[in-house]
């Protein structure tokens, strides 16, 4: 079954850390990564910041256009930070390979994928 | 676990701050009592986990120990006189997001008085919003860090003779304040990227906290072009520092500049946010130089570069912002497009303005090598000498005096 790794926390939490505590961020993800990458397929995405975003909101009437805002004002809470997904034996190895990345600034969902396109194909 | 929060808490201040100083109208008291706060918080988050509104658990916290330490001190009649009423101790509740923005604004445009000198309105930036220590903030300019605590001191003393009203800002109100405290946080950027004298690492904390502002800004006012064009301008210059140098300490020519050691990630999200900031609108001084640093960073190579698209952002830059340093910077763009005794010509008028500015001479120094001048070109590397330069940028200008006497000798 596809599993999708979701990683919230806030933005910019990152960027304030020290060197050395970035480092052990990012080996964790190296280390998924490369996990990952023995297994087969996966496909994985850091965002950007959420300011960098645009919102295309539902047409406040029919036959109307979308309406394109720029951005929900800054919510102080969690963010969609980046995801990984992959095809896992079962949700236990599926947790196994997540914990390679929790951290404290992170908060992860292990969430079963209804559909998958693309690359990591689920049909 | 301390260091992992200690960046939650850097994330937060700024917000922080500016709500606690409207709440007891007092920046002091505001720094305090969220340092008190964060102490608690690493007790009480270590013990039981983070809660999931930091800024909420942070500003009750900082409430509490703010009016505790108001009723100790005799601070406490005079700031209590003023506003009774609100200072009643309850959980703190988080401003809502327009209140939130425009305490934010308020702070940094607090530490834009105009009676202080720019680099303490930087100083003092970083140290109220950011919480940089003093010693950080002195390294970054370079001076003994009891001569910034002083600074310091005396520019929180001229702040809190003259108060900033803690009503609602008119637009026209809101509007000045995001002009006054863009610029500065432009600055910032820019003490950081010149002050190349300093050891490297010091430097690129003002370009990275001037960055951090700008990120700040436009988490607060998503809907503004200008906000987002400084952010992207920024982005797009700090994602060429890897390459300013070479090994031997030299500053290298943006030209000349190893492209692959280029940050790849800060360009994209700098080129993400001029996109949005096009998609706004709102033709200003930062989008267009972030159009320019833009046009730059995606060209592979100087003679790949569109210079007619940035020769006529520079001529746009040069309308709404006639300064001879912009004007020299668009004659050095017409120089890629209509040769250096063109742009030798165009020159001659700055000659008055100029005069004492570096990059002038040197410029002056680089056109007058490709036409073959190398006396005249030698007497204005001397003169980027004689205005005492950066370490970076004085071997770079001698190396250029040695070649134009190679070049004379051999004739």
């Amino acid at each position: 079954m596809i599993y999708a790794i979701t990683i919230y926390g806030e933005a910019g939490v990152f960027e304030a850390l020290p060197k050395d505590r970035q480092d052990q961020v990012m080996s964790g993800h190296r280390a998924l990564q490369d996990a990952l990458k023995k297994k087969g397929d996966f496909v994985s995405m850091r965002l950007m910041p959420p300011t960098s975003a645009v919102m295309v909101e539902p047409a406040a009437s029919d036959g109307a256009p979308p309406l394109i805002t720029d951005g929900p004002f800054a919510d102080t809470k969690e963010n969609f930070l980046g995801f990984y997904a992959a095809d896992f034996v079962n949700l236990s190895e599926a947790l196994d390979y997540a914990k390679l990345i929790s951290s404290p600034i992170a908060r992860l969902e292990v969430r079963p994928v209804a559909w998958a396109g693309g690359a990591i194909s689920s049909e | 676990m301390s260091d992992w929060l200690e960046a939650t808490f850097a994330q937060q201040r700024p917000r922080a701050i500016a709500a606690l100083a409207r709440m007891f109208r007092d920046i002091d008291l505001a720094e305090d009592a969220f340092a008190d706060a964060c102490l608690k918080a690493l007790t009480a988050w270590s013990e039981h986990g983070a809660p999931r509104d930091p800024l909420a658990w942070l500003l009750t916290a900082a409430r509490n120990t703010g009016l505790d330490r108001l009723r100790k001190s005799q601070r406490r009649a005079a700031i209590l006189s003023r506003h009774a009423e609100e200072l009643q101790p309850m959980p703190a509740e988080i401003p809502d997001p327009d209140e939130m923005r425009d305490d934010v604004l308020r702070l940094l445009f607090i530490c834009c008085h105009p009676e202080l000198d720019r680099r303490d309105q930087i100083a003092i930036a970083l140290r109220v919003v950011v919480g940089l220590s003093v010693g950080e903030i002195a390294s970054g300019f370079l001076v003994k860090p009891k001569t910034m605590e002083q600074r310091i001191t005396r520019a929180k003393k001229k702040i809190a003779k003259s108060p900033v009203a803690f009503e609602t800002p008119t637009p026209e109100e809101r509007g000045d304040r995001m002009g006054k405290v863009s610029l500065m946080i432009y600055l910032m950027f820019s003490e950081g990227w010149s002050t190349s004298a300093g050891p490297e690492q010091m430097k690129l904390t003002l370009c990275e906290e001037a960055i951090r502002l700008a990120r700040l800004l436009v988490a607060l006012f998503p809907a503004m072009g200008e906000q987002a064009a400084l952010l992207a301008l920024l982005l797009l210059q700090h994602a060429r520092r890897g390459a300013r140098m070479d090994a031997n300490g030299r500053l290298v020519a943006l030209d000349d500049q190893d492209r692959s050691l280029w940050n790849r990630t800060e360009i994209a999200e700098g080129t993400a946010h001029l996109q949005k900031a096009e998609r706004i609108g709102h033709r200003g001084v930062y989008i267009i130089q972030a159009a320019i640093a833009a046009a730059h960073v995606s060209a592979p190579s100087s003679t790949d570069t569109d210079w007619p698209l940035i020769e006529s952002h520079y001529a746009a830059l040069y309308a709404l912002q006639p300064t001879p340093v912009v004007r020299l910077n668009h004659i050095a763009a017409q120089a890629k497009l209509y040769g250096p005794r063109h742009a030798l010509k165009a020159l001659e008028d700055l000659t008055g303005d100029l005069s004492n500015y570096r990059w002038f001479h040197a410029m002056r120094g680089g056109l007058l090598q490709d036409v073959g001048e190398h006396k005249a070109a030698i007497q204005a590397f001397e003169a980027v000498i004689g205005l005492a330069p950066t370490t970076p940028e004085r071997i770079a200008v001698e190396e250029k005096i040695a070649i134009s006497k190679k070049e004379l000798r051999g004739l």
